[in-house]
């Protein structure tokens, strides 16, 4: 069982670092998780970006459930906004998630196999 | 939904938009009895009763976007289909309670299902709303409690990654002990 003295430990070691997260100019992820977005699996979705990102230490990434947008029939749908760049992907799954984030979030070219424009112009 | 898990996810999303600071999320198995309860009790701006008469109706919906609202009405499915009751107390600025009993035993009666998984995404929530989560397994009792763990991490974010971990693993295990010493 953890312990909360092992949480303690995490908190010291994560102090040892120099802090570089930036506030709010990086990338921000929004995974639409009302209850269209969380029937077409939205959870495991959100919850591999969480991971990915914590994981690859992409510090100025924000991740962030969002509400619904109308399009509930190509749920999950995963938001990237980076300054005025608005890039919507639906039917996103799991193994999405990782080329989303290897290819734009950290290569900066959108993966056009799951941008909205496939299903709707 | 095939989890209650996902359920709990779904109706926390109206606490989060009612402007809550705290959602209490409490689930009792009480096996004497053959119960399963869940209440989501949070302290947000509530409902007045015109609007809570409506709330379990799915061609109402407070959205803008779409014109039908299954959360609510779909938990209450859920928890009918296993022989189970629903109830939603609301008053307005002071909180909104969801209860749903269901019969732990009933075949319909949906599994808990990854509870750690929503829990990690309810506390990355934009509003820095406290989470409260309560099992008790035959008196048996589990909590996890972000007011609790913030003043532990004292400013360390919950998206580091052994953060994450830690919590997920904490809820997973914590869960486990309580039902395994049945």
């Amino acid at each position: 069982m953890k312990s909360l003295d092992d949480l303690k430990k995490i908190r010291e070691a994560a102090q040892q670092k120099v802090s570089m997260r930036g506030t709010n100019n990086g990338m921000r992820v929004l995974v639409g998780m009302a209850t269209c977005g969380i029937s077409a699996g939205a959870r495991p979705v959100m919850n591999k970006f969480v991971e990915e990102i914590a994981k690859r230490s992409l510090d100025n990434v924000t991740v962030t459930p969002v509400g619904c947008i109308g399009e509930c029939a190509i749920e999950p749908i995963v938001e990237i906004l980076e300054g005025d760049n608005r890039t919507t992907y639906c039917k996103v799954d799991v193994e999405a998630v990782e080329r989303i984030i290897t290819e734009h979030i950290q290569g900066g070219k959108p993966v056009k196999d799951y941008v909205i424009g496939k299903y709707r112009l | 939904m095939n989890e209650l898990s996902l359920h709990i996810l779904d109706i926390v999303q109206n606490s989060i938009k009612a402007n809550s600071t705290l959602v209490k999320i409490i689930i009792n198995e009480d096996h004497q009895n053959d119960l399963y309860t869940i209440s989501i009790i949070d302290n947000g701006y509530g409902m007045d009763s015109k609007t809570l008469s409506e709330v379990a109706d799915p061609f109402f919906t407070t959205r803008t976007t779409r014109k039908v609202g299954m959360g609510v009405s779909l938990f209450k499915m859920a928890c009918e289909m296993a022989d189970g009751f629903f109830s939603i107390e609301s008053e307005v600025n002071v909180g909104t309670k969801v209860c749903s009993t269901f019969k732990n035993s009933h075949i319909d009666r949906a599994p808990l299902g990854d509870i750690e998984d929503t829990i990690s995404i309810l506390i990355l929530n934009d509003k820095n709303i406290d989470i409260y989560y309560e099992h008790v397994v035959n008196g048996k009792k589990f909590v996890f409690d972000t007011v609790e763990i913030k003043q532990v991490l004292d400013g360390i974010p919950f998206t580091n990654y052994d953060v994450i971990m830690w919590i997920k693993s904490n809820i997973k295990d914590g869960i486990d002990t309580i039902q395994e010493e049945e």
